[in-house]
């Protein structure tokens, strides 16, 4: 027990002794942009790529919204993978991209019930509606709609369903869909409606239970991605190995439905 | 674990201290000692990061110096590279935050000295740079050392400008608390737990090395 507790402290000194030492001088890494629904498949993919190409690939997550900002206002990425190709087309349109980029992926969304929360799972919303009209969701999370697809989605599947007005007062925003998932996760919201790739990671496994929502509750999320102008050659083979039957099939794995 | 974000912190707090501390001690010195007009607006700008919320800051800079700016375009065709989103665009950034956690304590410090102590520096034919030197700057010691510290302590817990106008890009622009904020979004608390208990530890011994240096100053000044 003690033995436990003091490690992470030595962790914490050995880790602020090694910073302070000289910076490496390593081989720059290439810096990929992706959006949050994919942090856990993309992490996999990246380090499958390494050990397969031996470069090494940074990958910065946020809300595609966010990104696309960033990428307008001269982020050094090389490759974006967005959560809607909207944000993609729009980079196109502002001569940012090598080419008009490829969809990789259609993003599914779930309703995610943390453990022990009053709300039960279900795919037709049942639970939702018949918790909310005995006023038991004080909190209930999903992205900000304004620039998180994966927001956007659960904002139509809860018109669909007739919740928004009602459910509005209640719904906290995450500045991404990983965010809205840590909150629909750890307890502090009765649920939420997060991706299917994230309900499906290993890290999330056991906090909770998850229904998966018709794909016809919302407008389909075309995950498209797109090599931006700075794209060097490894960006290149990142690009290409993601397309490679490895990857789709880690994809796949994490819920994606993948395009022929 | 992500000891890039903290070598990116402790870089950026080192740069812009050696950026501000010089313009600080000017600056402050200036502030101290004269009286002009318009002072008090002076000094009400150079107090605005206090008060002004993280995000109106990033807002600004990025309109400032992103890459659809003049600044940034310029910077872009000089280095080949985006001044938002890099290093040297943080430390612009770090600099602008930091201006009143250096300046204010070191304005306080040169006010505390007594006048006619200036008055005998001069009379003893010192120039005003000597007695700066020799006689201001020693007694102002204290306070120099406080707003070091505060510009310090300050940076490598900077969040939202840092969030708005960095990018989380490794190794450049991803600092200790934007890695925080990534590795809790990433379900990752153990991480998390060892980088926050890493900023605490470093909180901790950088203050308690000011009181510590603060004391052996005191008796020096009685």
């Amino acid at each position: 027990m003690t033995a436990r507790r003091r490690r992470p402290w030595l962790e914490a000194a050995a880790f602020v002794a090694l910073a302070l030492g000289p910076p490496g001088c390593a081989e720059r890494p290439t810096l990929v942009a992706a959006a949050s629904d994919l942090a856990f498949a993309l992490d996999e993919i990246a380090v499958a790529f390494e050990r397969h190409e031996g470069h090494r690939v940074a990958i910065t997550y946020g809300s595609s919204g966010t990104l696309t900002r960033q990428i307008q206002d001269g982020a050094p990425f090389e490759v974006f993978l967005s959560a809607d190709e909207a944000f993609v087309e729009r980079l196109v349109e502002a001569d940012l991209t090598r080419d008009g980029g490829t969809l990789y992926a259609v993003g599914r969304i779930v309703l995610f019930v943390p453990t022990g929360s009053p709300l039960s799972a279900d795919e037709g919303f049942d639970g939702l509606h018949r918790l909310l009209a005995a006023g038991g969701v004080q909190r209930f999370a999903i992205a900000n709609p304004e620039h998180a697809p994966y927001g956007r989605a659960a904002e139509e599947a809860l018109r669909r369903h007739g919740l928004w007005e009602t459910l509005r007062p209640a719904l906290v925003l995450g500045e991404n869909v990983s965010q809205a998932a840590q909150f629909a996760t750890t307890g502090n919201a009765v649920g939420g409606i997060i991706a299917y790739s994230l309900a499906l990671a290993p890290a999330l496994s056991g906090r909770g239970s998850f229904a998966l929502i018709d794909e016809a509750d919302h407008a389909p999320l075309r995950q498209r991605m797109v090599r931006l102008a700075r794209a060097g050659p490894v960006a290149d083979r990142f690009y290409a190995y993601l397309q490679e039957p490895a990857a789709r099939a880690t994809l796949t794995r994490y819920g994606f439905v993948l395009p022929d | 674990m992500d000891l890039e974000a903290l070598q990116v912190s402790v870089r950026l707090a080192l740069a812009t201290l050696a950026v501000l501390l010089p313009l600080g001690l000017l600056a402050g010195h200036a502030l101290a000692v004269r009286e002009f007009r318009g002072k008090a607006l002076v000094e009400s700008l150079a107090a605005l990061p206090l008060v002004l919320p993280p995000t109106v800051l990033g807002f600004y800079l990025l309109a400032g110096f992103g890459a659809r700016s003049p600044l940034g375009t310029a910077f872009e065709a000089v280095m080949g590279h985006s001044l938002a989103f890099s290093f040297p665009g943080l430390l612009l950034a770090s600099v602008i935050v930091n201006v009143p956690f250096v300046l204010q304590p070191i304005q306080r410090a040169f006010e505390s000295v007594p006048r006619d102590v200036r008055e005998a520096a001069a009379c003893c034919g010192l120039t005003p740079l000597q007695a700066f030197v020799q006689v201001e700057a020693p007694l102002a010691w204290p306070g120099i050392l406080t707003a070091a510290v505060l510009t310090f302590a300050h940076t490598l817990g900077e969040f939202g400008v840092v969030l708005m106008v960095g990018g989380s890009i490794p190794g450049e622009t991803r600092t200790l608390s934007i890695a925080i904020y990534d590795r809790v979004q990433a379900f990752d608390d153990r991480s998390a737990g060892i980088m926050a208990a890493s900023l605490l530890a470093i909180a901790v011994a950088t203050l308690t090395l000011t009181t510590m240096l603060g004391r052996r100053v005191e008796p020096d000044r009685g």
